[in-house]
């Protein structure tokens, strides 16, 4: 047991628009079968972290059903195991997580009762494979006190939204710029951190005196020169889904082949809860052309392009193209979607028709 | 602590009539429907209908089943007092010997049933698909005051020749059994569960522990009968298969992709659990199609599936075709293959272009009795090599190569079985 694991799984997702009026981020479903939180959960049982933490606080009902039985991702062990951390009321603090550097300070004690010399510090929202393990040796012989795990996107991408670094020849980390308009740069950061357990306790010890709240901006950006920060550079697949349009790709990402050989046939896997679900089926008139389909779904229409969630029905004569059907929704016959997002339990009358347009999605609810 | 009742399921059947399907596995372990196995069904029940302790008897070829089994996890069955218990035949300080019959497997557990102290004891098979609320069949064996209650069902008149036929009077006391009678008095055929007062199960078990193949048909039942004359019976009317034929079983999976199917797996209520991986959702591809099917999870079709059963992780390369057939987990269908009306096992790998199940019906050189349908059967882990044509009514089991197909082609009622297992 080389390291322990905390997932900050408590962001509000405001830029998922009404797709976040029932789940936190990480809770966001992701390829047909999955939930955001289960890459990251399954990278770290994979890498043989055997005792990690999630911390939630935004919305947390869906994801808490979701980690419900520790059991799926083999956490459930007398050495270690899956903690759920809220934000709770002591006589020391009422207050909620203010930032993430906070949320971690709330929970030191977590840190000081644990005897792993590594922490790997990760988002709930990030889809990718990795072995946390390479990580730390890199970490090791870079000889680092912080080593940030970045990807470098294509040159020209908007990085608006991300963390970029500035890097020297050795990958240390010289520069942060956190979610710049415009930047020359596009190394991003993952929000994936290792660090050393002890001078990840005695850093936010600091934090919590100096009532500083956040971990890029009060520790990561503060340290940068005191500390060497190294940058690891992923070399897979990388989302963050912490908006509409990035939920989208995402998903959409997994019609690529080489997204899902990466994903879905390459060593290790990637866990998530068990439903039970019957085998999907296809009825007389169905017609299925690139496209995921999970279980429990019964098609009877047309489906091209999308990504089709557990327990979806689809009536006779239906159009459905490039959209993701999110669980447990209810489509009637005749009814034509295109680019949408259809919310979890929606039910869709017969002969709806509704379009969304490329590059902006429609979300349909109730 | 002491349960109410338990349950104790005959899962060491080897199931010969299913060919080669049972050849390495125990008939409860064959998979069903797509994702599931036999014993599922009877494992499912017990649960749902809140008996938690099940003991499970093994013996032919247990290796599949103990795995599947395991803990007990994917039933609710790792409990704490109870769960599920795989009970094999064990060595005893005199006496030692294989299970001989359904009873005598029975007998020989029978500290298993002590420690629980049950009241009642129900006896299930591990080989017939159905959903069954054995706690109302328990109301009705307790309301009737009954030492044993066998749960029966209406069959059509003209069939009930072919099983065990039980004669009841007004209040569905049995006042007579017979077995694949003539001339039957009743229409109500023995399904082969049963539930016993424990006092009563104990008594005869130990009474008749000398018999040889001491079986609950064929002397338990009588023995109770002769004795109390106070059986009852339990009238089931929903779906139950008896899936011990090849052509049975093929009937059975097909009735699943039906519009409705009579044996509906999509209710939310009555559950069907199974050991399963988390697999990814079923991928799609471009030109493929998939129409009267039902396809497990993590397969990917580039091909063709009409009126076929598919379990998780198959591969259907573009332009293969897969019509009528039943296709178990982890198996590949090369480029261009045709296959039709064939029960594929495990992880089986059909290569490019060939045609399984062309020609007419030609009686089996290997066992008529097993092979007396239209149907290519192949064992799990077995190969079948590019370009080779597969008459109907065939078996194939093991890595087979282009030699092994005289001018490429096995006839119609022809088998090939070979040792060794695909590298």
């Amino acid at each position: 047991m080389k390291a322990l694991g905390i997932i900050l799984a408590g962001g509000n997702g405001r830029r998922m628009r009404e797709l976040s009026n029932k789940r936190a981020v990480a809770a966001m479903p992701v390829a047909g079968s999955y939930r955001a939180i289960d890459f990251v959960l399954s990278n770290m049982t994979n890498s043989q972290i055997g005792k990690v933490a999630v911390i939630t606080q935004y919305s947390s009902r869906s994801l808490n059903e979701h980690l419900s039985s520790s059991k799926w991702w083999d956490f459930g062990r007398k050495q270690g195991g899956l903690f759920v951390f809220n934000p709770t009321i002591t006589p020391q603090n009422n207050e909620w997580y203010r930032g993430t550097a906070d949320a971690l300070a709330q929970n030191l004690n977590f840190l000081r009762d644990s005897h792993e010399p590594y922490v790997v510090i990760a988002p709930g929202d990030g889809v990718y494979k990795v072995d946390y393990n390479k990580v730390i040796e890199y970490h090791m012989q870079k000889e680092a006190d912080i080593t940030v795990v970045c990807k470098k996107l294509p040159a020209g991408t908007d990085v608006s939204r991300f963390g970029v670094v500035e890097l020297d020849e050795d990958m240390r980390i010289t520069g942060f710029e956190e979610k710049p308009v415009i930047s020359e740069l596009n190394t991003v950061s993952c929000g994936i951190y290792i660090i050393r357990r002890r001078l990840l306790i005695s850093l936010l010890e600091q934090c919590e005196e100096m009532e500083w709240f956040d971990f890029v901006r009060d520790v990561l950006m503060r340290q940068r020169k005191a500390k060497r920060i190294y940058a690891y550079n992923l070399k897979g697949y990388w989302a963050n889904i912490a908006t509409v349009d990035a939920f989208y790709q995402c998903n959409m990402d997994f019609l690529k082949p080489e997204v899902r050989q990466e994903f879905f046939y390459g060593f290790p896997e990637i866990y998530t809860k068990v439903d039970d679900n019957p085998p999907a089926k296809f009825n007389p008139g169905s017609f299925v052309e690139n496209s995921l389909v999970a279980s429990g779904t019964i098609i009877n229409g047309t489906i091209k392009d999308s990504v089709i969630f557990k327990k979806v029905f689809v009536g006779g004569n239906c159009h459905i193209r490039n959209c993701i059907i999110l669980n447990d929704v209810s489509i009637g016959d005749g009814v034509a979607l295109e680019n949408c997002i259809v919310e979890s339990r929606t039910k869709i009358m017969a002969g709806t028709q509704i379009k969304g347009e490329e590059g902006a999605v429609r979300i349909v609810t109730h | 602590m002491k349960k109410k009742m338990i349950a104790m399921l005959l899962a060491g059947g080897q199931g010969s009539r299913l060919g080669v399907l049972t050849a390495k596995v125990a008939k409860p372990a064959v998979a069903f429907g797509g994702k599931y196995r036999i014993i599922d069904f009877p494992l499912s029940n017990c649960v749902n209908s809140g008996v938690d302790t099940v003991g499970v008897l093994t013996q032919y070829q247990p290796l599949r089943l103990n795995s599947h089994i395991g803990t007990g996890l994917p039933w609710d069955l790792d409990k704490r007092d109870g769960g599920v218990t795989v009970l094999p035949p064990y060595e005893k300080s005199e006496d030692s010997e294989w299970y001989t019959g359904t009873a005598n497997a029975i007998y020989q557990n029978l500290e298993y049933m002590e420690q629980h102290h049950p009241e009642y004891v129900l006896i299930l098979s591990g080989d017939h698909i159905y959903k069954m609320d054995y706690e109302e069949m328990l109301e009705c064996h307790q309301r009737n005051g009954a030492d044993a209650t066998i749960a029966s069902m209406p069959v059509p008149w003209e069939e009930a020749s072919r099983f065990g036929i039980v004669v009841t009077d007004e209040n569905r006391k049995i006042t007579a059994f017979e077995e694949k009678p003539a001339n039957p008095r009743s229409n109500l055929a023995s399904m082969g569960i049963y539930i016993f007062n424990w006092e009563i199960l104990r008594e005869a078990l130990i009474s008749l522990k000398d018999v040889q193949g001491c079986d609950f048909g064929k002397h338990i039942i009588p023995y109770c009968f002769e004795k109390t004359n106070n059986l009852y019976t339990y009238e089931f009317n929903g779906y139950w298969k008896d899936v011990g034929t090849l052509s049975s079983y093929w009937e059975a999976n097909m009735g699943l992709v039906d519009l409705v199917p009579e044996f509906n797996l999509y209710e939310e209520f009555w559950k069907i659990y199974t050991r399963e991986a988390a697999l990814p959702p079923l991928y799609m591809a471009s030109g493929a199609r998939a129409e009267r099917s039902i396809i497990g999870e993590g397969s990917s079709i580039y091909g063709t599936v009409i009126h076929s059963v598919l379990g998780p992780n198959v591969l259907v390369e573009e332009g293969a075709v897969i019509q009528d057939s039943i296709v178990m987990s982890g198996v590949k269908i090369g480029k261009n293959a045709r296959v039709e009306k064939a029960i594929i096992a495990d992880n089986t790998a059909v290569g490019e272009n060939a045609v399984l199940g062309q020609g007419n019906y030609a009686e089996s050189k290997l066992d008529p009795r097993v092979y007396c349908s239209d149907l290519v059967t192949v064992d799990e882990n077995s190969s079948i090599p590019a370009g080779v044509s597969v008459g109907k009514n065939t078996a194939i089991s093991g890595c087979t190569e282009l030699e092994d197909y005289p001018n490429g082609r096995l006839e119609d009622g022809g088998y090939i079985v070979k040792a060794g297992e695909m590298g």
